[in-house]
Order: structure tokens, then sequence, then C-alpha cells
């Protein structure tokens, strides 16, 4: 078991390296670097006097030394925690992406409670009364869900918010809480906020995880084991989640850490995005369109590291609720 | 000695598909005695499994009990050292609630159930101990001994058992369905055994909480032929050493003859001959049962060439029955006008050998 999980993690570090070198391949690509976006653009205004600054930042950044000798440096400092500096704002990624990190994780979490707790009473309704008026409700709702891309959602609830409930519904905080520091006004203003995209996120991702207990419980109840389990003269709520449920759920645990672990950080980008929200996902979206190649680079590689995590993690979660899964 | 112990009347199941109404149990009749095996054969989709969960109360959907009544005499379990207190009621199985406190102790607790396909019979992530165990830590009492302040006699009271006490239940069942080394295989988990194991697991199982009766639906019928001897050897041991009834269904002709004392033919959810086994094989008397008997093929009695028979014809559409006695559009001795037309009785052909078929109404007239 230990040696499994050692074993995982040095394969970890493996890819996280090749990911980090391809990721940083890629946004090397485009044609120009940062600079030169940013020249073009001084000069689009007239401003003539940062062209000879230019070599300077040029020296600073690093981009005068080979495409390797950058790389290197760069995943060294990064192992020590050091994830270099962004162009764009000039300031470490580290604290750029720190103070969006509390954010984004408080707001993944409540999504993530949110949908996990109603997808799966919901999905084990929906198969024990199949056909019954509620599970009719509940797939169509869940359709509409999984139908309905999540920025056109956050579009008309947003459309909605300003010309019915006439409130102001982007961001996390209103205008006079932004940097105003943590007051019980300014957790109520955040909460006034955060429903928005909760119930954006909760509705898309409901959809799909309901669609799926369903259907694996339905699966499930078909088995053999669970009659034999009724003839033993258990109780039909025992008979489903002791026996059904509890096997039905397994395959939504590689989920939860395939894609709901990395989902914490890059998850509801175009949300993000359409509702002005402070998480990384905006962030990293706008380094790439400005080649802010550390900035992108420590974003991918973050991600990354949460999908390899999140994977190792449900892997062992599997093995310890499921005995026919031998981790070797 | 043949005091009844379930008695199937009339009893009709049916399944309300899109396509139609489908009659998988018609007018049955069976009476089953304490202490006695019961066989019940016929093909696939006659009707007999149906009838087996109908006794338990859990007929899938979309079937439904539509008529008739499965009685059921239940002693009562409690104090049988005393002997004298033993009450019998009469329940009728269909009418309870099907998830109601009554049927969930019948269910496992007096009447056991085993099934076709040991391999997925057992819920995987569960150890064979907590299995049993959950089944006697729901059924089975454990005596308590008490000295009373005044008299000097014990009085035995009865609570559930314990988990501890559970589990030695659970090595001592594996340890009679013959597991090698029950204090390890507790704590096996299903797929660590063979077929053949899992299906002794799941009689320790049913035999864990000493039902009256256990019913068999093709408990062999996925098992090795040396394996489904050996299986049905412990049921009979079992059986002798429990005065348990048994009732016993499979479409095999051999396995039934070695464990039933009593055998009824079903066809298309009826009932189409009872008689007791020797009677039966040796006897049979509806075209039915005969043309089965024909079907098995008989070491060395075959001249070359000789095609093995077959019962002409195939299993009508459930949807579409034929008029008459069902079986008319299959049977040798079909009598145009008459079978066609006329739905046949249950009649006494011989001595506790009952037929439903219209060659011995006429004959009865």
């Amino acid at each position: 078991m230990l040696n499994y999980i050692v074993r995982r993690l040095v394969y970890a570090v493996i890819l996280l390296v090749l990911i980090s070198f391809v990721s940083f391949v890629i946004i090397n690509l485009p044609p120009g670097d940062f600079l030169t976006q940013k020249i073009e653009q001084l000069r689009a205004r007239g401003d003539r006097s940062a062209e000879s600054r230019v070599e300077d930042y040029r020296v600073r950044y690093g981009l005068d030394k080979p495409f390797m000798t950058r790389y290197a440096t760069w995943v060294v400092n990064f192992a020590q925690g050091d994830f270099g500096e962004s162009f764009e704002y000039e300031r470490p990624v580290k604290e750029l992406l720190g103070e969006r990190v509390t954010f984004t994780i408080v707001l993944a979490l409540a999504t993530l409670i949110v949908v996990w707790a109603l997808a799966i009473p919901l999905g084990v309704y929906s198969a024990v009364k199949q056909y019954s008026l509620g599970d009719q409700i509940i797939t169509s709702i869940s359709f509409i869900g999984i139908g309905m891309p999540g920025f056109l959602l956050a579009l008309l609830i947003l459309y909605y918010a300003v010309t019915v409930l006439n409130i102001e519904a982007t961001g996390l905080f209103s205008q006079q809480y932004v940097e105003a520091p943590w007051s019980w006004g300014r957790v109520i203003d955040l909460l006034n906020h955060l429903w928005i995209p909760a119930i954006i996120s909760a509705i898309t991702g409901i959809g799909g995880l309901t669609r799926i207990m369903r259907g694996n419980l339905l699966d499930t109840l078909g088995q053999p084991f669970v009659e034999a389990a009724r003839a033993r003269g258990l109780a039909n709520r025992a008979v489903i989640w002791k026996h059904a449920v509890r096997i039905a759920i397994n395959p939504l645990i590689v989920i939860l850490g395939s894609e709901a672990l990395p989902g914490i950080l890059g998850g509801g980008g175009l949300v993000s995005i359409v509702l002005n929200l402070p998480t990384i996902t905006p962030l990293f979206v706008d380094s790439l369109k400005k080649l802010d190649m550390y900035m992108a680079g420590t974003c991918i590689v973050l991600f990354s590291l949460l999908l390899l995590v999140g994977n190792l993690l449900s892997d062992l979660a599997l093995a310890w609720v499921d005995p026919r899964i031998r981790l070797e | 000695m043949s005091e009844p112990l379930i008695e199937i009347k009339d009893l009709r199941v049916e399944f309300n598909v899109r396509e139609g109404i489908v009659k998988a149990v018609d007018g049955f009749n069976l009476t089953i005695n304490r202490g006695e095996t019961v066989g019940v054969i016929g093909e696939s989709g006659c009707g007999k499994s149906v009838t087996a969960r109908a006794i338990l109360n859990m007929v899938p959907k979309p079937g439904k009990v539509t008529s008739g009544e499965i009685l059921y005499y239940r002693r009562s379990k409690e104090n049988p050292s005393d002997g004298q207190s033993r009450t019998t009621d009469v329940l009728d199985l269909t009418k309870l609630d099907p998830d109601g406190e009554t049927i969930r102790q019948v269910r496992g607790g007096e009447i056991g159930m085993i099934f076709q396909e040991p391999m997925s019979s057992l819920t995987p992530v569960y150890s064979v101990g907590t299995l049993i165990n959950e089944a006697v830590s729901l059924h089975r009492l454990s005596p308590v001994k008490r000295v009373g302040a005044q008299i000097t006699e014990t009085i035995q009271t009865h609570r559930r058992v314990t988990k501890a006490e559970g589990r030695q239940i659970a090595i001592e069942m594996l340890r009679k369905v013959g597991i090698p080394k029950p204090n390890e295989r507790v704590d096996s988990y299903p797929h660590q055994l063979s077929g053949g194991q899992r299906q002794r697991v799941m009689i320790a199982i049913a035999l864990s909480c000493e039902p009256v009766m256990l019913i068999a639906d093709e408990p062999t019928t996925a098992l090795d032929v040396s394996i489904e001897a050996q299986i049905l050897d412990i049921m009979r041991e079992l059986q002798e050493s429990s005065d348990m009834a048994i009732l016993f269904i499979t479409h095999n002709l051999g396995v039934v003859a070695n464990m039933a004392h009593e055998i009824v033919v079903m066809y298309m959810g009826k009932a189409v001959e009872r008689a007791k086994v020797q009677d039966l094989f040796y006897q049979p008397q509806h075209p039915y049962t005969r043309s089965l008997l024909q079907s098995i093929p008989k070491l060395g009695q075959k001249k070359s060439g000789e095609r093995l028979a077959s019962i002409a014809g195939s299993v009508p559409d459930p949807f579409h029955l034929p008029p008459g006695c069902v079986f008319h559009p299959r049977c040798p001795a079909f009598m145009p006008g008459r079978c066609d037309t006329i739905t046949p009785q249950w009649t006494q052909v011989g001595d506790d050998h009952w037929a439903s078929c219209l060659l011995y109404e006429e004959a009865g007239k």
C-alpha cells in the first residue's frame, strides 16, 4: 500500500515536470513575447519612451536568455516555492494567485457541497421511483441543466437580477465593500453575491451527477444481490442504501477525484468571466492572451497538480470502499 | 406429519407491460407440508420463479398478485422448549404490506431463499461474516438465562444476538455447509470465493436463522455438475437435521427426482400435473409431462441416427395465449373441438396424483 502510494507520487512528479515543459513550450509558441506586445500597445498610444527601457525589461525578466535556461530557472524556483513574476502586474505570481485562491476555494467548495448534497438524494429518488412524476420532473430539470451552458445561464440570471430584482449581480462584493476590511456587513454582502454563482454552478453540476447516480442505481437495483438482501428480510430503506447505493456510488468517487477537485480551481471559468468573479480562471485566461508566461505556467501546473492528487485520492478512496479493488 | 405449512390457492400474478398483460401465474394451487420437499419443474418463463417470489411478497415490478391467496401456517417461534404454548396463526402473505414488519420477519427469518446466480447474489462489498451477521441480527434471538429472585428455576427470555455471537453463528454455519477453514473464510469477500462456495454461503445465510422453509430457485443451474451434486447433498443433509420444508424450483428433471417427495409440473403459469416423485416419473399422465420425460436423453437406448425427442412447436406468445388448454397446439394427444375450446379442470387421476387435462375429465364423466 505505502509502496503503491510512493510509486504513484514519483510518477506524479515526473508527469508534472513533463506537463510544465510542454506548457512552457506551448506558451512560447506564439511569435514575440510579452514585451513585444507591450511595446505595440505603447506605440499605439504614441508613447515612445518605453522603447528605450525595453532592453532593461528584457534583462530583468530574463527574456534575453535562451529558452532552456529560462525553463530551468523557472522550474528550480518553482520547486522552491517561487512561481516567478507576472509581467502584466509586475508583482509575484504567488501574491496575485494567493489573493484569489481563497475566494476560488470558498466558491468551489460551496458549490461542491450543494451539488453533491442535492444530486445524490435526487438521483437515488429518481431511480427508486423510476417513471414517477417526481422522476420525470427531476429528469427534465437535469437535462436542462446539462444542456444549458453555464455562461448562458449566468447571463440570464444577470439580466433577471438587474432588470427585475434591481440588484447588482456581478463580482463577489458591492462597491463599498471591495476594499473594506472584514466585517459582519462584508460577510453578509459576500453571501448576497455568492448565491448567484452557486446556483449557476449547482444547476449545471447537479444535472449530470443526478443522471449518473440514477443510471448507476438502476443498474444496481436489478442485480441479484439486491433481491437477495430483500429476501433476507431487510427493510426497503436498508436494501436501497446499504446494498444498492453502497455499490452504485463507487463510480462517483472517481468523478469526485478526477473532476471535482481540479474543478475547485479551474471550474466555472466562463461563469466567472461573465460574472466578473475574482477567481483564478479569469486571471489565467488573461495571462494566456497577454503571453504573461510565468502566470500562465503556474496556473497550468497548479491545475495539473490538483488533477493528479485528485486521481490518487480517488483511487485510494475507491480501494478503501470496495474490497474488489486492490492497489498493486 | 402432513401438516400444511404453505397453501397457495388460485394464485394469479400479472405483469402489466406496454405490449399488454402477461399472466405469469394463472390460477396456481400448491400445498407444501412441514418438513417436505416439493419440486416445481417447468420451462423457462412458466411462472416458477414468480410463484416463489409471490410467497415472499416480493414479485418484481411491474408484476402484481391480482387474486388468490398464499396462506402461511405460522407457528410462534417463541419458547420452542415448553412445547405446549405453541400457537399457529394463519397469515395470507399476499395481503401483507410488502415492506411491513410481519413480512420482513417471514422473509429470511421463517422462509429463507437461495437464488440461481450465486456469482452475483452476494453484495460484493461485504464480507461473508458481515452478510450472515446481518441476517442473524435481524431474526435470531438468543436465550438469556436469568435466575429469579424468589424462585430458583431459570427463566428464559430472548434478546437480539450480539455481534460476537453473530460471528460465532456465521463460523458455525460456514462449517455446516462445508466451507474449509471457516474461521478464516468468515472474513472473505464474495469475489474471493468460487461459485460453489458462494452458493454454500447463500445456503448458510438462508439457514442461519433456522427457517421453517427454504425456497431454492434453481440453486444449481449456474454450477458445474460435480459442484451441483455437493450442493444438493448439503441441502438434503441440512433438511434432515432440521425438519425444514423445501420448495425446489428447477428445470432439471434429474435434480428434482433426487430432491423432492412431490413434484408439480408447471406450464404457462398453470399447474398441469402433480404427483409423488415415483408416480410422476413412472406413470406420467399429462401429455406435457410425458413429452418432458421423453426429451431426456437415455444412455444406450438411442439407435444411431435417431434424433432426440423434443416437444413440437414452441412456447406460445404470452400476449396471445391459445384458447382452451394452453398446451393444445403442441400436444400429441390433441383432440380437435375439445382441447381448443374447453379449459381443463384439475382432475384426480390416481392416488395423490392430479392432472389438468381433458383426457381424464372425459374418463371421469
